[in-house]
């Protein structure tokens, strides 16, 4: 079992209700993607983050806005999570001029470097390498900046994740791993993945490392803050690296246009019981932290953005074709 | 290539690839398969859709998500006995095992002094015009088949499939076998029987007189009917389809550009360093002085695959584009 956490980080009412608005934001967000790809508006494939926001948000909910991260295949939530601008998200998954790779990368490969967001990314566990160095960098350069890896579960089984881990544990580099267990890699469980010695829990890969280890309820956005925190904190004060296991579900096929053949019975329901989406409102209210009132609005307005963010993306022009030849090397020379 | 005296069905790319794994698992026990959702799903794009049911989990192996592991024990079961086809999803996904195929598949046998045999098939697929980005998005073969060790085939046609298909897995050196997404769908018929096309063997797929064009996979397609069209207006255009990339049968596409005297080279690689450059000097060697124009190479421009329709569509080779070429040299 992991390292039991000694002293639980409490966000505060602000935070926690800016938590809520993240992870509705992610949910519309997602939402709206999907149904605009059945729609055939959405060139590409889709891998969405319905089902995972609390991880994404508990997480980005304590990093500081110097600090760095890096993403999946799965990344929009990511993203949202990290502050970026729905609208030019949106405009990137459709192709278009206006998104934040004008458009050359596409769902899984939304970055925002200048906001410390180094990418989506399409290789399974091609992030975690990345983030590594770029906790080396914060060393070397003498900031306190931490640099966080998202990375699903799957993503345990390549060398990436290890090789990354031991050199970050070597190296004392602030990085902090955040495996994203879905309960599965595509269409394989985890009891297909990984050895049953892992099964209860995935941060045992850490402990060859030394790396802080925490396992948490990967549906509940607060047990997430906490365990972040934690892991930022010792990241900052050059304690080294940590793994956190946030232990959850989606709620969309691997891609879509999966047709889930291999989810079991129940299985499905159960997790939706716990749905952040779902709970974290009703706790929030029940808690008086918000009121019934203040919930509709922040629907409301999140619905209004995000409608205004897709047509943003409808509206904008497709990048010139001549465009395809720009922006491979810093010199700006041709191509060939 | 006269399918006429042979009995034929009408198939698909994606069921011939199928139905020959089938057909060879059957005939061979040491023949398995290992890759990601290989069971359960059938591999990227479900071509291997019900292997799983008919051979177990034994021979249709889902491996974790770990492509050094993926092709590199199956290096070793090669080494010791077994005869692994082997699924890498996207060629992208050859780079996580680069030294696998670099250093260890492609010079165990020589550093051994040629003492053992490493029946491995990998296949992977070529993908372009997707809009699946750069990651997802690009053709690879070039790139293994600069390494000597590896011999590499694409396919392109059910008809080549299966010929392809039988040979590679039959065959006791490592095979890398590209697929290629943009022909998964299409049809032509295919001798019912059983089947090897020779590896390194080239096939004129049409004849013609005025204008060699050499074509992998989608360009290939794409190469068909720019010949179709052009043959309406009095341009008699030969077709060649390499099938092996490493080793190349030079001679056969040689020939064709010694007897039409010109010759277009079409693939999904990028143009410098990619397949097409290699094919051109190869011409240019063997034909120059038969050859009325240089040989002329049409292929991707050296970008990465950019996502956007808009900016894929730039940079994609098309019928129209291999009509324009083989114009200019009319
Ligand atoms: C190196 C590599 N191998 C295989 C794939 C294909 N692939 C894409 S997502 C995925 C599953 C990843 O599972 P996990 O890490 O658990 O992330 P999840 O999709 O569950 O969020 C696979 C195998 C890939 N993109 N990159
Ligand atoms: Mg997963």
């Amino acid at each position: 079992m992991s390292e039991q956490a000694d002293q639980r980080t409490q966000p505060t009412d602000e935070e926690r209700v800016e938590m809520l608005e993240t992870m509705l934001r992610i949910r519309e967000f997602e939402s709206r993607m999907r149904d605009n790809f059945a729609d055939a508006e959405i060139p590409g494939f889709l891998h969405l983050y319905i089902g995972q926001e609390a991880m994404a948000t508990g997480v980005c909910q304590v990093l500081e806005d110097r600090d760095y991260l890096t993403s999946t295949h799965r990344g929009h939530g990511h993203c949202i999570a990290r502050g970026l601008d729905t609208a030019r998200m949106a405009a990137e998954i459709y192709g278009k001029e206006t998104g934040y790779c004008n458009g050359k990368g596409g769902s899984m490969h939304i970055a925002d470097v200048e906001a410390g967001m180094l990418g989506a990314n399409g290789i399974v566990a091609g992030g975690v390498p990345i983030a590594t160095g770029a906790a080396l960098s914060s060393k070397m350069r003498g900031t306190d900046q931490v640099a966080v890896a998202f990375f699903g579960d799957g993503a345990l089984s390549e060398g990436a994740f290890h090789e990354s881990f031991n050199q970050a544990a070597i190296w004392d580099l602030p990085l902090i791993g955040i495996v994203e267990n879905n309960q599965y890699g595509e269409m394989s469980g985890i009891d297909e993945q990984h050895p049953p010695s892992t099964h209860d829990d995935l941060t045992i890969y850490g402990e060859p490392y030394g790396a802080h280890r925490e396992q948490v309820d990967g549906m509940d956005v607060e047990a997430v803050y906490d365990a972040a925190a934690r892991a930022v904190e010792r990241a900052r004060h050059g304690e080294g690296p940590s793994l956190v296991e946030c232990v959850g579900y989606r709620f969309e096929g691997h891609h879509e246009g999966d047709s889930e053949f291999y989810r079991d019975d129940g299985e499905y329901e159960h997790w939706k019981s716990k749905d952040p989406v779902e709970t974290y409102p009703e706790r929030l209210i029940d808690e008086g932290v918000l009121t019934a009132d203040e919930w509709a609005a922040m629907q409301a307005g999140v619905e209004t953005e995000l409608d205004e963010a897709i047509e943003f993306a409808r509206e904008s022009p497709m990048p010139d074709p001549q465009q395809a030849y720009e922006g491979l090397y810093a010199d700006g020379g041709d191509h060939r | 290539m006269s399918l006429a005296s042979r009995e034929t069905e009408e198939m698909a790319v994606r069921d011939v690839i199928n139905q020959t794994l089938d057909e060879e698992m059957e005939r061979d026990e040491r023949v398995y398969i290992q890759g990601i959702d290989v069971h359960g799903r059938g591999g990227t794009s479900n071509i291997l859709k019900g292997l799983d049911e008919k051979y177990g989990r034994e021979r249709v192996r889902n491996t974790p998500i770990s492509e050094v592991s993926i092709v590199g024990s199956a290096l070793g079961a090669a080494a010791t006995g077994m005869r692994p086809v082997v699924e890498i999803m996207y060629c992208g996904f050859l780079g996580v095992a680069g030294d696998q195929l670099l250093n260890q598949v492609a010079k165990m046998r020589y550093m051994f002094g040629g003492k053992l045999d490493l029946p491995l098939v990998i296949r992977t697929k070529n993908v372009m015009g997707a809009n699946a980005a750069a990651q997802h998005s690009q053709a690879l073969h070039h790139w293994l088949a600069a390494i000597p060790g590896l011999k590499v085939v694409c396919t392109s046609t059910p008809e080549d499939t299966k010929g392809l298909f039988k040979a590679a897995i039959r065959s006791n050196d490592p095979i890398m076998l590209f697929e290629h997404g943009g022909v998964y769908n299409k049809t032509g018929q295919v001798p019912v029987e059983d089947y090897t096309f020779e590896i390194g063997e080239a096939a004129v797929e049409r004849e013609g007189e005025d204008v060699t064009v050499v074509a992998t996979q989608a360009q290939l397609w794409n190469a068909l009917e720019a010949a179709e069209q052009l043959g309406e207006e009095g341009i008699s255009v030969e077709v060649v389809n390499p099938r092996t990339i490493s080793p190349l049968d030079t001679e056969t596409i040689a020939a064709s550009a010694r007897k039409t005297g010109r010759c277009v080279v079409v693939d999904d690689t990028p143009l410098s360093y990619g397949t097409q450059s290699q094919i051109a000097a190869d011409v240019s060697e063997e034909a120059f002085f038969d050859l009325d124009f240089p040989v002329q190479r049409l292929g991707i421009p050296d970008v990465p695959t950019p996502f956007s329709p808009s900016l894929e569509n730039e940079i994609l080779v098309d019928t129209d584009d291999i009509v324009d070429a083989i114009l200019t040299l009319a």
